[in-house]
């Protein structure tokens, strides 16, 4: 029921969020405070009733519940929560609230339809992370994306209509391909077993022949891959963070780039262990090549909405390579990676909405010097540029170093490469930092009473930056909930070394 | 006291965390308390501890203070080791640091980010006492890119010149780059002895690696280079003459007593693993070597006070890794401490003659200020003497032990050893030219050029107790400190290295005659008083030579190596980014759209709805066809 429920909350208020706009522009904000509230303290309860560390002992899933859809092509409504879910839903819901802050003052055009998108977007997230048939995994797949295709353009920046174009186009696309290779799945199901099925554990128990095993295994790499992004399918990313209002990229780079990096450790390598373990070499060079090149590439860039967008690309190449070392240590370090780049992603891209709040540009040759005139600000923009140069006491260190020494292990060169992004990731990121915060001052003189953070915002930052250092001082409380499912999915995909 | 170990790092942490969370609105006062304050608590408590430790007679005491990461067999925690070699480190650290701490209070008293200042300050200290406390590597890879991140933090501190940022960034991206080498050591060491708890390392490696062979070389080398980079060696010492930029106290702290001493303090740990491999040891000491001599001389041709320090503490510290290249050990750690020691005392001397001029850093622009910083001068005479190794100061303890040890070597004694001592008449040479050029001879300073908006701007020596008590210390422990005996034989009791030499006579006259030869003759350069006319004429005369020109120019700038990184990395990066600012990939992605909408136009021009059209292309098309068939 807990999965129902967190859908439920969430579909509802988003329909009663927009409803509510009739009422007082103000409403539909705090309509969708109250669902998000109200599904994060579901979770939470169910966090601490059901005592998960008793239960972990005797399976992997804390729930599994199922009902019927479409019995006659074995369609169900699968759900599961493990432990990696949990862990997602948890980041879901914190940044959800966090987008919400954002949105908070932002957004004040056809409020009711935004905050209904938004929490749409959210309960899509939930589907996804919990689905285990992979028919309804593919339908909250597509509910995820269309709100987040309407945020991105209709609340956009300048250029909307060519960036929320572009990114419907790769995740269609994409998308296609994940529906192919599923179908195929639940068609090679029936003529093994005599019964369509779109359950994962019946799927696991299809025999795929060797070159068929690599096309499929593909399609469900390229959907899962384009969303990540990896290097090469990237290109939808920057245009779309960057013309995304701060609440849609604090989603995009803090929860939808994790969907992908869930569906490859969930279901590609599971699923199809021979073709992936043939793979892995090339997906490992990919992430080290993705971590150098977009490093380099953020480097140039002058928006610096942008910048940030290529540095999350850069940032997936080590949750990639985790993934691909197929060992406990890569495995949570990609998903530690994917918590705290969560977090701090997020708060870089509000920082810089915040930012283009203030002074109506997100070009970083016109905002320099800001130390002097925010000093709140900027010391925040510190810390999360400091987390994610991978600074060892925050949660971006844990994630990158257990990915490179799980990666070290299987693959010593492409390691060895990623971990020269370590060098990058810091050229460019002390190089935001000396020129927006550093240096003498000098903003559009228009807007140059713009003042210091707001309240919401300061509490937006202080819990995303507690977060990070909790995760970096103590991890072990986030790799012991995800370890048994890690374990279980590792062995499906035939690793354990 | 000893189960209170946690609370070393722990007292200057909460002092960042206070200071940060007062946000710049707290009296200079309670800041000062604060920052000063918890670092001197955690000197009182390394002091008790100590006694504890020492009077105990333990070889070790650890304690874990909570688990970090426990995956598969990778289990760390936050745990601290200590045994001589960390109590050493803790004191100099804790004790050095408050020194600089109650300077920094007089010192930065003007400046209006005070607490932010102390704040970094206490984040520094905390870093670098988890660093030497660690009982694993990735414990100890904490502290070491937190001390960077502060080094980052302070160079940069006086942010709005970007001169200070830039100087910054190079000391964080090139040290980086030898923290990336130690992390990749990490990966290597965990695959394959499976731990990274350093003592269950330094037990595992003998057992499982004989000596020389391909894994320890790799290890040891892959850890050299994190050490390099920190501590400033050849190739990686770049960033520390820049690195000067930051404010004096800084300087002192983190340049000159602790951080850069960071990567000695790595190799004697971790020594077992580089005597497993005697190439990458050879290495250390030729590496030192060079660094020595190159800095030796560099500094001799600066004229910024605090770069002719610099080159000093690399030279330093080129020493120290001379020191461990040969398997002197404890020899190493000996000069870690009296290091600390003077170059402390002459950087904090030289905070006070930059402040007293109105931040002059020209020596050349100085000159005869004997009798108007007589504190100033004294401490650089006693700093000095101790730096020069001059007989029964500090240093000439230290440095005597290093050289008898690196004659000791086997195969490359001699080599070691006249390198090792024509860098000590280098350093006799280039400390008392700075004497000399500062403190005697004529004044050329000019107030209005120093400080053009103060007509008044008088040279008056800031002497006041919070910055005059630890110069006195500092002076003291200078003298004195070789007179201290580091406990550390029993970490470095498994090694079989005799550091006790067989020295003639007459070589160890040499050594001891060689510093005070190099101040006479630095005398008679600069200091003496005809100096001013026939050490400037032969100077230059020097200077004009085409041989003694391209020599002073090639020596000031370090040897070129900016220059040589400036063009083939940091050129080329810039050139490789600029080129794909808008990112190739994106390019082709939207070239397939561009082909999508040119076809979907061009194919628009076929349907024009025009018979004739129509016609046309069906009968070119059956020609085609038809043309096809026949000629096939």
């Amino acid at each position: 029921m807990i999965v129902l429920a967190l859908v439920a909350i969430l579909f509802f208020g988003g329909a009663i969020a927009w409803a509510s706009e009739a009422l007082d522009a103000r409403m539909p904000r705090a309509v969708a405070l109250l669902s998000l509230l109200a599904s994060a303290a579901v979770l939470l309860i169910f966090c601490f009733s059901s005592s998960p560390g008793v239960m972990l002992a005797g399976g992997q899933w804390w729930v599994l519940e199922s009902w019927a859809w479409i019995p006659r092509f074995g369609i169900s409504l699968l759900v599961g929560v493990d432990g990696l879910s949990l862990l997602l839903l948890l980041l879901t819901l914190f940044l959800g609230l966090i987008a919400l802050g954002a949105a908070w003052n932002e957004i004040q055009e056809r409020v009711g339809f935004f905050y209904f998108n938004l929490l749409w977007t959210i309960a899509g997230v939930v589907g996804v992370f919990t689905a285990l048939d992979l028919f309804l995994f593919f339908f909250f797949w597509e509910v995820m994306l269309i709100p987040m295709y309407l945020i991105i353009a209709i609340w956009g920046h300048e250029n909307r209509a060519y960036a929320a174009m572009k990114f419907f186009l790769y995740t269609q696309v994409s998308g296609l391909l994940l529906l192919l290779a599923i179908l195929t799945m639940s068609y090679l199901h029936f003529v093994q077993f005599s019964r369509f099925s779109f359950d994962y554990f019946d799927l696991q128990n299809v025999v795929i022949p060797g070159a068929l095993q690599t096309w499929i295994m593909l399609g469900f790499f390229v959907g899962f891959a384009t969303k990540l992004p990896i290097f090469g399918l990237h290109s939808w990313l920057p245009d779309a963070h960057s013309q995304a209002p701060t609440a849609g990229s604090v989603l995009l780079a803090g929860v939808l780039l994790k969907t992908g990096a869930y569906g490859l450790i969930r279901f590609t390598l599971p699923l199809f262990p021979e073709a992936s373990a043939d793979f892995s070499s090339i997906a490992m060079t990919i992430a080290a090549i993705g971590i150098l090149y977009c490093a380099k590439v953020a480097f140039a860039q002058q928006d610096i909405k942008r910048l940030i967008a290529y540095t999350s690309v850069s940032h997936m190449g080590f949750v990639l390579l985790g993934i691909y070392a197929w060992n406990l240590y890569g495995l949570q370090g990609a998903v530690m990676t994917m918590l705290a780049h969560g977090l701090s992603s997020a708060a870089l891209f509000m920082l810089a909405g915040g930012l283009q709040a203030r002074f109506h540009t997100r070009d970083m040759e016109l905002l320099n010097g800001l130390w002097v005139k925010l000093p709140m600000l900027s010391a925040m923009a510190l810390f999360f540029t400091v987390a994610a140069v991978g600074m060892p006491g925050l949660g971006n260190f844990i994630g990158e170093f257990l990915s490179l020494l799980g990666a070290f292990q299987s693959n010593r060169v492409a390691t060895i490469f990623a971990a020269l992004g370590l060098v990058l990731a810091a050229v460019y990121s002390l190089w935001v930092i000396q020129k927006m915060f550093h240096g003498q001052l000098r903003v559009p003189s228009q807007y140059a009473s713009a003042g210091d953070l707001t309240l919401i915002e300061l509490l937006c930052y202080a819990l995303m930056a507690a977060g990070l250092v909790w995760m970096g001082m103590y991890p072990q409380s986030f790799l012991d909930v995800s370890e048994v499912s890690l374990l279980y999915l590792q062995s499906l995909g035939g690793g354990g070394e | 006291m000893q189960n209170w170990i946690g609370l070393l790092p722990a007292f200057p942490l909460a002092g960042f965390v206070l200071l940060v969370l007062s946000r710049g609105r707290m009296s200079k006062t309670a800041a000062s308390f604060i920052g000063a304050g918890s670092v001197g608590l955690a000197f009182v408590l390394a002091v008790l501890i100590s006694i504890e430790f020492l009077n105990s007679g333990a070889q070790s005491f650890s304690k874990t203070l909570w688990v970090w990461m426990q995956v598969g067999e990778l289990d760390t925690g936050f745990s601290f080791y200590l045994d001589g070699l960390t109590l050493v480190m803790i004191l100099i650290i804790s004790g050095v640091g408050f020194l600089i701490h109650l300077y920094s209070t007089g010192f930065m008293a003007d400046d209006p980010d005070f607490a932010r200042f102390f704040s970094y300050m206490n984040l520094f200290v905390a870093s670098m006492l988890v660093l030497v406390l660690a009982d694993n590597l990735i414990l100890l890879y904490l502290g070491w890119e937190g001390v960077g991140l502060c080094s980052y933090l302070l160079i940069g501190f006086w942010y709005q010149n970007p001169a200070n940022g830039y100087a910054a960034r190079k000391a964080f991206v090139v040290t980086r780059v030898g923290d990336t080498s130690m992390a990749i050591g990490l990966f290597l060491l965990f695959s394959q002895l499976g731990s990274l708890n350093i003592q269950e390392i330094l037990v595992l490696a003998p057992s499982q690696w004989s000596t020389g062979s391909g894994m320890a070389v790799a290890a040891s080398a892959l850890l050299l280079g994190g050490a390099v980079g920190k501590s400033a060696q050849l190739p990686l010492q770049t960033w520390l003459p820049d690195a000067m930029a930051g404010p004096t106290p800084i300087s002192a702290l983190i340049h000159a007593a602790t951080m850069v001493t960071a990567g000695v303090y790595l190799i004697a740990r971790t020594h077992v693993l580089f005597e497993l491999a005697p190439s990458v040891q050879l290495l250390v000491a030729f590496v030192g070597l060079a660094t020595l001599l190159m800095a030796g001389f560099t500094a001799m041709m600066q004229r910024d006070i605090k770069r002719i320090l610099a080159y000093s503490t690399i030279s330093q510290i080129g020493y120290m890794f001379l020191a461990l290249g040969v398997g002197a050990w404890s020899a190493a750690v000996f000069h870690l401490m009296t290091h600390a020691f003077f170059k402390a005392l002459l950087f904090l001397a030289a905070g006070t003659v930059i402040l007293s001029l109105h931040h002059e850093h020209d020596i050349f622009k100085m000159g005869a200020m004997r009798r108007r910083l007589p504190v100033s001068f004294w401490c650089f005479i006693v700093g000095s003497a101790a730096l020069t190794a001059l007989p029964f100061t500090s240093g000439f303890y230290s440095k005597d032990a290093i050289l008898l040890a690196a004659l000791a070597h086997p195969t490359y004694g001699m080599l070691l050893w006249v390198g090792g001592v024509l860098g000590a008449f280098m350093t006799a040479l280039y400390s008392f030219r700075l004497v000399f050029v500062v403190f005697f001879g004529s004044s050329h300073y000019a107030a209005h050029e120093a400080a053009p908006h103060d007509d008044h701007a008088a040279v008056v020596e800031n002497t006041s107790p919070a910055m005059f008590f630890p110069l006195l210390i500092l002076a003291g422990l200078s003298l004195f400190g070789g007179l201290i005996s580091v406990p550390v034989d029993a970490v470095f009791a498994q090694s079989g290295v005799h550091e006790e030499a067989h020295v003639s006579q007459f070589l160890h006259t040499l050594m001891i005659l060689i510093p005070i030869l190099g101040v006479m003759i630095s005398w008679l350069l600069y200091g003496s008083v005809p100096y001013e006319k026939a050490g400037a004429h032969l100077r230059q005369r020097l200077v004009q030579s085409p041989l003694g020109g391209w020599l002073n120019r090639f020596w000031f700038s370090g040897w070129g190596m900016d220059k040589l990184y400036q063009t083939l990395l940091v050129q080329a990066f810039l050139m490789l980014a600029h080129i794909n600012r808008k990112d190739v990939i994106d390019i082709a992605f939207n070239g397939t759209a561009f082909v999508a909408r040119f076809a979907n136009s061009a194919l628009v021009l076929t349907q024009t709805g025009n018979m004739r059209w129509y016609a046309i292309s069906l009968v070119a098309g059956l020609v085609i066809v038809i043309g096809l068939g026949v000629f096939r």
